[in-house]
């Protein structure tokens, strides 16, 4: 019997070109379920968009969908032209985090400002993974990478809270190893208006795991091990915050998307 | 519409964009291009499309590749910096042959330079601002009428190539205000879609850009800025599959010179004692030096170059082969000259450059030039 979800996958582009062990295979799945749960035969009202990086890959080949494989840091910007003149598609953007909050950081933050109607999901798995693990936005603080040789100096972004703060509409992070309520934050994202925005903490087996020496399902219980519920992170200390993960839901509201303010000013 | 109207060249250009049916706009603040911007916001909401100021440049061409690709006529407006800041984007749109316009209004750099006086600077970058090999449209214009038709026809090459096309306006031509006489019938083209599976990003005459894909019809399109197949997919090893894409997408605009070309001949274009040849503001400055020069009894002929790229050699040496003297009036250090070098002996080619405080050339003073220039 074929996999129910092969349906929303382009079968020349199976196997995935992903390594062995990434986290990549987990949060795809669990799209993949949200969207079979929520009852999308295909993808056809979809429009994938991405940057470049691994996470990018998601869609462009491998998604039987449309997309649009543009440049590192500027998906969000050309999802919101696609979205604009085509506001029946739903429009969901993928990428990494050094593509998402780094080099495309200011797009995030006004996309989510406007409350702009798309749906952001953003693989942080801490390192800038198809350059070879280089330092990110996220890395936690005193972390090793290939350019932080004595460790990380930096105190890591909360991308969540920043978003948050900023206006969008729904807001959590999860790790791969919370795969229910992966699913059901994408489940829930993909019902809402304005700007959603689900970032999914996910191994890098070839960048981190191996240099720290885990193994991508010992890396997976790490997190799990790490995170804590944003219901209690009030209680961290500064220097819990640069290592820990926070994890659940940064804000769910329903307030008017973009589209639906511009048409209130434009009146029609 | 038809008619008189007194228009700036910022206003003729949003307005011939506007003929031509575009319907989304994105852009950001910069002098001397605001004030197209700010004429966008208002008419466009009114005229069936969506304006939305960006958080920078980056955002805002790239939100008008997304909305091209989502099937609008769109386009952006900056100035200098903002253009270096749309250069990988305007790569991308070649890459993913994504049909759009941008205006840039020049204005006096390097960098900040002279923020808000007129320039000419940017003529290199607009051909060659990006990296790779990469082929792109440049267009121009002298006076406000000029800038109407033109800004008509930097859509219908920009939807019929499916090619990124740039707009030269420098900030005379651009805030002078004029009549224009707007004609009854004016061809707009309309880009070609499909609705079905064909060769998205293929062609067998590479002089005919293939049709776009029409988003949420089931075609499961893959445009992507890496090296690409007919479908999209990426192949980014195969040297035939690079070599093919990139020739094809030079040949698309170098193939279709003639029909890009627009330039205007003011005098005998088939010889003389003196040839100038200039684009914007300062041809318009050339024009009024023969004036200048015929009361003197010297014949001067013009060539008002309104395409600046791809180049129509052929047509360049045709114009200045039988001239005495070749003159190249410029508001910059010497861009367009490089081209006349390459049709014409150097020795008897004369660049004349001015920079600074947004001065025009005055027509005396090219005049006093051409006429020591004769003497040597
Ligand atoms: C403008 C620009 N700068 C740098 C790069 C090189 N680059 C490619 S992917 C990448 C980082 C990828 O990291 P991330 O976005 O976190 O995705 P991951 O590969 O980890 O999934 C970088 C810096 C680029 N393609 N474009």
């Amino acid at each position: 019997m074929k996999h129910p979800y092969l349906r929303y996958l382009r079968p020349e582009n199976v196997p995935t070109v992903f390594c062995p062990g990434c986290g990549i295979g987990i949060v795809m799945k669990a799209l993949f379920q949200a969207f079979d749960e929520l009852g999308y035969e295909t993808l056809e009202r979809f429009v994938f968009v991405s940057g470049i990086g691994c996470s990018a890959w998601i869609p462009s080949p491998h998604i039987l969908a449309d997309s649009v494989h543009t440049l590192h840091g500027r998906a969000i910007p050309v999802a919101t032209g696609i979205k604009l003149v085509k506001p029946n598609l739903n429009v969901l953007v993928i990428g990494g985090d050094g593509d998402i909050a780094g080099i495309g950081g200011n797009h995030l933050l006004h996309a989510a400002r406007r409350n702009m109607d798309l749906m952001v999901i953003m693989i942080n798995n801490q390192v800038y993974g198809m350059t070879g693990g280089q330092l990110a936005p996220t890395t936690p603080y005193g972390m090793k990478t290939t350019t932080t040789p004595y460790g990380n100096p930096e105190e890591p972004m909360d991308t969540c809270d920043i978003v948050a703060s900023a206006g969008a509409n729904y807001v959590a992070r999860w790790t791969v190893g919370h795969y229910l309520q992966l699913k059901e934050a994408f489940k829930k994202a993909l019902e809402k208006q304005g700007f959603r925005f689900v970032e999914a903490v996910s191994q890098c087996p070839s960048r981190v795991s191996s240099r720290i020496g885990l193994s991508p399902a010992d890396h997976i219980k790490y997190y799990l091990k790490n995170s804590v519920d944003i219901k209690k992170a009030d209680k961290l200390t500064l220097e819990e915050r640069m290592v820990r993960i926070i994890v659940g839901e940064y804000a769910d509201r329903d307030k008017p998307g973009y589209i639906e303010r511009m048409r209130m000013v434009v009146g029609k | 519409m038809s008619g008189k109207f007194f228009w700036s060249g910022n206003i003729a250009i949003a307005e011939g964009a506007l003929r031509a049916g575009v319907k989304f706009y994105a852009g950001y603040p910069i002098t001397p291009s605001s004030d197209l911007m700010e004429y966008m916001a208002r008419e466009l909401p009114k005229r069936g499309g969506v304006f939305i100021q960006g958080e920078d440049e980056l955002s805002s061409i790239n939100m008008v590749i997304g909305a091209s690709i989502a099937g609008a006529k769109a386009m952006t407006a900056t100035s200098g910096p903002g253009y270096s800041l749309m250069q990988e984007a305007l790569g991308l749109a070649v890459m993913l042959e994504v049909p759009l316009v941008v205006v840039d209004v020049t204005r006096l750099g390097p960098s900040t330079g002279q923020a808000t006086k007129s320039g000419q600077g940017d003529l290199m970058q607009a051909r060659w601002g990006r990296h790779g090999d990469q082929y792109t449209v440049v267009y121009t214009a002298s006076t406000p009428e000029e800038a109407y038709k033109i800004a008509i026809k930097t859509f219908n090459i920009s939807e019929k190539l499916r090619v990124p096309v740039t707009f030269l306006i420098d900030e005379l031509t651009a805030h002078l205000w004029e009549t224009v006489r707007v004609p009854e019938d004016i061809e707009v083209i309309e880009r070609r879609l499909t609705g079905t599976r064909t060769e998205f990003f293929d062609s067998d005459d590479p002089r005919i850009a293939p049709p776009m894909p029409i988003l949420g019809k089931g075609l499961n399109v893959l445009y992507t800025s890496s090296t690409h197949d007919a479908y999209g997919y990426r192949k980014t090893q195969d040297p035939e599959t690079h070599r093919r894409l990139v020739k094809r997408l030079k040949e698309k605009v170098v193939g279709n010179t003639r029909e890009i070309f627009e330039y205007e001949v003011e005098g005998d274009p088939d010889g003389g004692e003196v040839g100038i040849v200039a684009f914007g503001s300062v041809a318009r400055v050339a024009k009024e030096t023969m004036g200048i020069l015929e009361k003197e009894g010297i014949k001067a002929s013009v060539l008002n170059l309104l395409t600046l790229w791809p180049m129509n050699y052929d047509l360049l040496k045709k114009f200045t082969e039988n001239m005495d003297i070749i003159i190249v009036p410029e508001m910059n250090l010497g861009q367009l000259v490089y081209d006349i070098y390459q049709v014409r002996d150097r020795d008897t080619v004369y660049p004349y450059n001015k920079i600074g405080g947004g001065e025009p050339i005055y027509p005396r003073e090219l005049a006093r030039f051409i006429k020591e220039v004769m003497k040597r």
